[in-house]
């Protein structure tokens, strides 16, 4: 089978009516699980946090069966995702959407776990070491996309678990862990 | 004052015209004008001249004449010139000389072969002038009309009428006048032949007045005859009765006694002989024919006495009543078509199954023709059964620039939990064989 990257692509990514968006309602509601699914395990695997609907993003198209998602039908996968709670519309034109294929709760326990992992129960840290420092090597956390980074610090800061504050310079924000 | 005689003009050589208050030529009998050109003079070639020059006037051509009518009052008087008189037309030969002066055509008439040269000064199209002038000159006019007219002293009839008014005084067509007369004569005839035939209607309308009384009182009969559910009935009067009706509908005429009953008889016969008929181009169709393809058929096979569409329509619907294998059926679209009991939709159905599982098709999928060819159908009926495919689950659709294409819906075998495990049952791993016979 296909294979995007080291994505393994599952058969059906290869039958055209995949790539039509069907009026008929029940078949369209399977059409429209199967791309979710596919749409967020591409996306972990592959560590996307951001989709731009008219962007070449390979999943909607297939040049071996020369066929691509219409807008049109882009929009309708994406906004079920969103509505799953699963995605954010970063704008109300819809034309980026973030991908949280961990949810934001979910990050938020990653975080905590990779404080314990590391012994950094009281220790500071800059945002950026979080997600790019040697201890988030190897780790879910490496490259993890700012804002939803920044969105599950702000939950565990609301249950009180670190306090953010800010650096010296703008982009030099900081965390203290009180975990 | 209108004078048939010619004058010779002072010189000796035209002619006087007479002309109008208006400045326009009078014509002679049976003469037409042919062509006008302005600015044109006309002098004597000879030497010594043998006429007086016509400077600047209108030159006008008829059958018979070349008029020259002067346009401004210079003393000049107008003149013509008989094509009679006229000998001999030269050719004009273009040459470089020629593109620098002004056109001209130079003729030979008599009496004395005297050389006349026109000279057009004015811009008007002097080439259809000169082929008029030959036309004109080789058509001789003035010689039938001489040739007619002493023939018309000796025998008065049989002969070919020349000018507005033929020999016979009958009126002849020739210019404006004759077409204003032509039509004329033909409404004239049109309206008479309309009044004959307006006589043999009201013939006609008078006899039907009888006809129309003649089924009421038949129609009266029957109805105060005794129905066939009362017990006293005598049989010949029963006999008579059911003949009369079938006497009346073999006219066309709506029996009123089964009327409440099952609609007219006469849609009931029509129903069921529409049902035998509708056998054998149902199953040329494939089982489906449109309801205006059967109005076309069965009126084609009647030849006369054809239904009206409403009188189709109305038969189709009795058939539910009656036990006939065959049904009308609506779609969505509003198409009506007629079809086969037996071509129920699960039929069709099936048959479109069979068709999408094939491995080809599974791997291409299939287009209405596509559909049509193999379920030997019309188009039109093959795209609405895909559609209806499409709406119950058994087919979903791909939409290209090739077009549009429907495939066996697989979404419902794919486990969105799952999305890469492939059941060992079902057409998904069908479809998995058919796709991978081609891929290297």
């Amino acid at each position: 089978m296909q294979k995007l990257a080291d994505f393994k692509l599952p058969q059906f990514f290869n039958y055209p009516p995949y790539f039509t968006l069907q009026p008929v309602r029940d078949t369209r509601e399977k059409q429209i699980q199967l791309w979710k699914e596919l749409i967020l395990d591409y996306c972990k695997s592959q560590k996307i946090f951001l989709i731009g609907v008219e962007e070449d993003f390979p999943l909607f198209s297939n040049s071996a069966i020369d066929r691509s998602l219409s807008h049109e039908a882009r929009e309708t996968f994406l906004s079920a995702i969103v509505g799953e709670g699963r995605a954010e519309w970063l704008d109300k034109g819809h034309r980026k959407c973030l991908i949280l294929w961990h949810r934001i709760q979910d990050w938020a326990d990653i975080i905590l776990q990779f404080v314990r992992d590391n012994g950094l129960e009281d220790s500071v840290m800059t945002v950026e070491e979080i997600r790019s420092g040697t201890e988030s090597l190897g780790t879910e956390l490496q490259g993890i996309d700012r804002t939803i980074l920044m969105r599950a610090l702000k939950l565990l800061e609301n249950k009180g678990k670190l306090a953010l504050f800010k650096g010296t310079s703008a982009d030099d924000e900081g965390v203290k862990f009180s975990v | 004052m209108a004078s048939g005689s010619s004058s010779i003009g002072i010189d000796g050589f035209f002619e006087n015209a007479e002309v109008t208050t208006s400045g326009r030529p009078v014509l002679r009998r049976n003469e037409v004008e042919c062509f006008l050109l302005s600015s044109v003079d006309i002098d004597s070639e000879d030497d010594p001249p043998r006429f007086t020059a016509l400077r600047s006037g209108n030159l006008i051509l008829t059958t018979h004449r070349l008029i020259w009518i002067p346009s401004q009052s210079n003393g000049a008087v107008p003149s013509s010139v008989p094509l009679a008189a006229v000998t001999h037309i030269y050719s004009h030969k273009k040459s470089i000389k020629s593109m620098f002066h002004s056109p001209r055509i130079r003729f030979q008439a008599n009496p004395g072969s005297i050389v006349v040269t026109i000279v057009f000064r004015g811009k008007g199209d002097f080439d259809e002038f000169l082929t008029k002038l030959w036309e004109c000159w080789r058509g001789r006019a003035w010689e039938e009309e001489e040739k007619s007219e002493s023939e018309t002293s000796r025998s008065g009839s049989g002969t070919v009428a020349q000018g507005l008014y033929g020999n016979d005084g009958t009126v002849r067509m020739v210019g404006l006048a004759g077409i204003l007369r032509k039509e004329q004569e033909q409404w004239e005839s049109t309206d008479k032949s309309l009044q004959d035939a307006f006589q043999d209607l009201n013939a006609l309308m008078s006899k039907a007045k009888e006809m129309v009384s003649l089924a009421e009182k038949m129609r009266q009969k029957l109805l105060s005859a005794p129905s066939s559910q009362n017990g006293s009935t005598d049989d010949e009067e029963m006999g008579s009765k059911e003949e009369m009706q079938q006497w009346m509908l073999s006219v066309g005429i709506i029996s009123p006694v089964t009327k409440e009953s099952a609609g007219a008889l006469y849609h009931q016969e029509l129903s069921r002989q529409l049902a035998d008929f509708v056998r054998i181009p149902l199953e040329q169709a494939g089982g489906m024919i449109s309801l205006t393809d059967m109005y076309y058929h069965f009126n084609r096979a009647r030849g006369t006495e054809l239904i009206s569409p409403d009188d189709l329509w109305q038969a189709c619907t009795l058939w539910e009543k009656f036990d006939v294998p065959v049904m009308l059926r609506k779609f969505d679209s509003g198409v009506m078509v007629i079809q086969n009991k037996s071509h129920s939709d699960e039929e069709v159905m099936s048959r479109i199954k069979m068709l999408v599982t094939k491995t080809e098709t599974l791997r291409v999928g299939v287009t209405a023709s596509d559909a049509a060819l193999t379920l030997k159908i019309a188009p039109a009926m093959a795209k609405e059964h895909l559609l209806t495919a499409e709406t119950k689950g058994l087919l979903c659709r791909d939409m290209s620039p090739d077009g549009l294409r429907f495939y066996f819906n697989l979404f419902p075998e794919i486990d969105p939990t799952n999305i890469h495990i492939v059941k060992d049952f079902g057409t998904y791993g069908e479809w998995i064989k058919a796709t991978s016979l081609l891929s290297v």
